[in-house]
């Protein structure tokens, strides 16, 4: 009774504390922000003619542009590539195979994203760059990108594979179902909501990911016109310009900073809205 | 409960305790406003100061070159921050240099270029000039790469070559003189600029990159030193008077052997102090 009751308040207190760092930061963001917010209207955020901080342009939607770009282009990427692995991991692999195969993908998730962002500065980039210059392009953030949202979604959606009950399996080939058939027609249904999770996780390192993508993308704030145009995304925004920045600037980036919170923000609220209508 | 309060007592005690033996300490106190590129570096050195001498409690503020004069001039700042030289209307303040800020342009060792002018550079970061064969180089379009707004290196480099940054096309926008260098050794046909320290000491452990002369002049440390490269500025400590007591001191280690590594991280150039 006694640890019921303890348990029951110290998760209240761990829930109290998420919530309450989760507000904070939304708060943060607004009161660092509100200098810029309280002087210039928000429309101009769209409307100014680009990005030139110190010359008082605050176009954000170039970076907003890139960052979605960036984003669904490695989403495109990686969740065929990303469910292709796992099922293989899960129903086709010898098992002599499967194992070494997994350890690999894990080994992928824990690279950091600096060695990522290294490895295609110095090789990706100017492997780019004697396809089309300047090689630094949305085509390298999307590919660096793919390579690091690769093993979260594999290794999800290996675990939401792996969690289908035997019985479903037995039951699908019993009834004489082919492989693919139980796979499409049994197992991705049961799987499904572990799979769309896993996804939008991906979807939300990629959105945040500043640091290898500052690296190869070229950070030139414009609409892109084609894979080869360098971009620059919100997060990399951030990181290029706060050590310097002051006054406006500096306000400006925390607008930036926000925009990114809310982007994630609809993200998640786009999944909960998935799994609702799973269940409904 | 008695426990309790009895405990916060005490802990309300040490603290007023140590704040008070603190502030009684720290009754030696210097004020530093000004330019946002000296800024960085000073603070650097004045933790250093701090360490060495406990009494001391400096305070670095930003707010521009033209900031650190006025306050220095009405007295609201002992030393003032100045990132350029003073101007002739300025000759009643004591500038002393701590460091100096150079950039040189840089292109890849494969590059033929080894010279290019004022007007030639001008003209390439703002897209009239597009082809290495335009200024004498091979058949291949120049990528042009510009440093991120609020840079030091950016403001001096729009500054010399009378440019707005929205005026430069750029391909690649960079961060720190690292990422900077990474990237013209990963493209051949790129140009860009980065401060001169950071481009030699790369040269020197054999990054593929090489130092353009700017108007005939070759960018290195040493014509930086004589004063002969013209793009580059002396980053000034400035007071109103002759320095005396607690500035004296300062402004003498801010220009002393020891800070040099701090100058150097910078990626600045120490000054000759004879």
């Amino acid at each position: 009774m006694l640890i019921d009751t303890l348990t029951r308040w110290l998760l209240r207190a761990g829930a109290i504390v998420s919530a309450l760092v989760m507000l904070l930061i939304l708060a943060f963001l607004l009161i660092e922000s509100w200098p810029v917010l309280d002087q210039i209207t928000p429309t101009r955020f769209f409307t100014d003619t680009s990005w030139h901080p110190m010359e008082g342009a605050y176009n954000l939607m170039p970076m907003l542009s890139g960052t979605l770009l960036a984003s669904v282009g490695a989403l495109l990427l990686a969740i065929p590539l990303g469910i292709a692995s796992a099922l293989f991991i899960v129903f086709y692999a010898p098992i002599y195979f499967a194992l070494p195969y997994k350890r690999l993908i894990e080994l992928l998730a824990g690279i950091p994203s600096v060695v990522f962002g290294f490895w295609g500065l110095t090789t990706l980039v100017p492997l780019i760059n004697q396809l089309h210059p300047p090689g630094a392009s949305l085509l390298a953030a999307i590919l660096v990108l793919t390579l690091m949202i690769l093993p979260t979604i594999t290794l999800t959606a290996y675990a939401a594979l792996n969690a289908v009950p035997k019985e479903y399996l037995h039951g699908a080939a019993a009834l004489g179902l082919s492989r693919w058939g139980m796979i499409y027609g049994v197992v991705f249904p049961a799987a499904r909501s572990g799979i769309v999770a896993g996804i939008i996780l991906a979807a939300g390192r990629a959105i945040g990911e500043t640091m290898a993508v500052l690296m190869v993308a070229g950070n030139v704030v414009q609409h892109p016109e084609g894979l080869f145009d360098p971009i620059r995304t919100l997060a990399a925004n951030i990181a290029l310009e706060m050590a310097y920045a002051m006054g406006d600037h500096r306000a400006v980036l925390f607008v930036s900073g926000l925009l990114l919170m809310l982007l994630v923000m609809l993200l998640s609220a786009m999944a909960g809205k998935m799994e609702n209508n799973q269940y409904a | 409960m008695s426990k309790n309060s009895l405990f916060i007592g005490l802990l309300c005690f040490a603290i007023s305790s140590s704040w008070f033996s603190g502030a009684n300490a720290a009754s030696q106190r210097l004020i530093l406003t000004g330019s946002s590129t000296v800024a960085p570096l000073v603070g650097e050195i004045a933790r250093q100061y701090e360490s060495m001498h406990p009494g001391v409690r400096i305070d670095v503020q930003t707010g521009g070159s033209s900031r650190g004069i006025n306050d220095t001039r009405n007295g609201v700042a002992d030393i003032g921050m100045v990132s350029r030289a003073l101007k002739p209307t300025e000759k009643d303040l004591q500038a002393f240099a701590i460091a100096l800020d150079g950039i040189s342009m840089i292109v890849h060792a494969n590059n033929p270029i080894t010279a290019l002018s004022k007007q030639q550079i001008a003209d390439i970061f703002t897209g009239k000039i597009i082809n290495w064969k335009t200024v004498g180089g091979v058949d291949a379009r120049i990528t042009v790469v510009n440093k991120a707004e609020g840079r030091s290196t950016l403001e001096l480099f729009l500054q010399y070559f009378q440019l707005r940054n929205s005026q430069i096309k750029p391909h690649i926008i960079i961060g720190d003189n690292p990422q900077g260098i990474k990237t013209i050794t990963g493209n051949p046909h790129a140009i860009g600029y980065v401060s001169i320290g950071a481009a030699e000491y790369e040269t020197k452990r054999g990054a593929p990159i090489r130092l353009l002369a700017l108007d005939g002049i070759d960018a290195s440390i040493e014509n930086l030193h004589t004063g002969v490269f013209p793009l580059s500025r002396p980053l000034n400590l400035v007071t109103a008077k002759i320095p005396r007591g607690l500035t004296q001191s300062f402004i003498i280690f801010a220009r002393s052997q020891q800070v040099r590594p701090l100058v150097k991280a910078q990626y600045f150039v120490p000054v000759r102090v004879d």
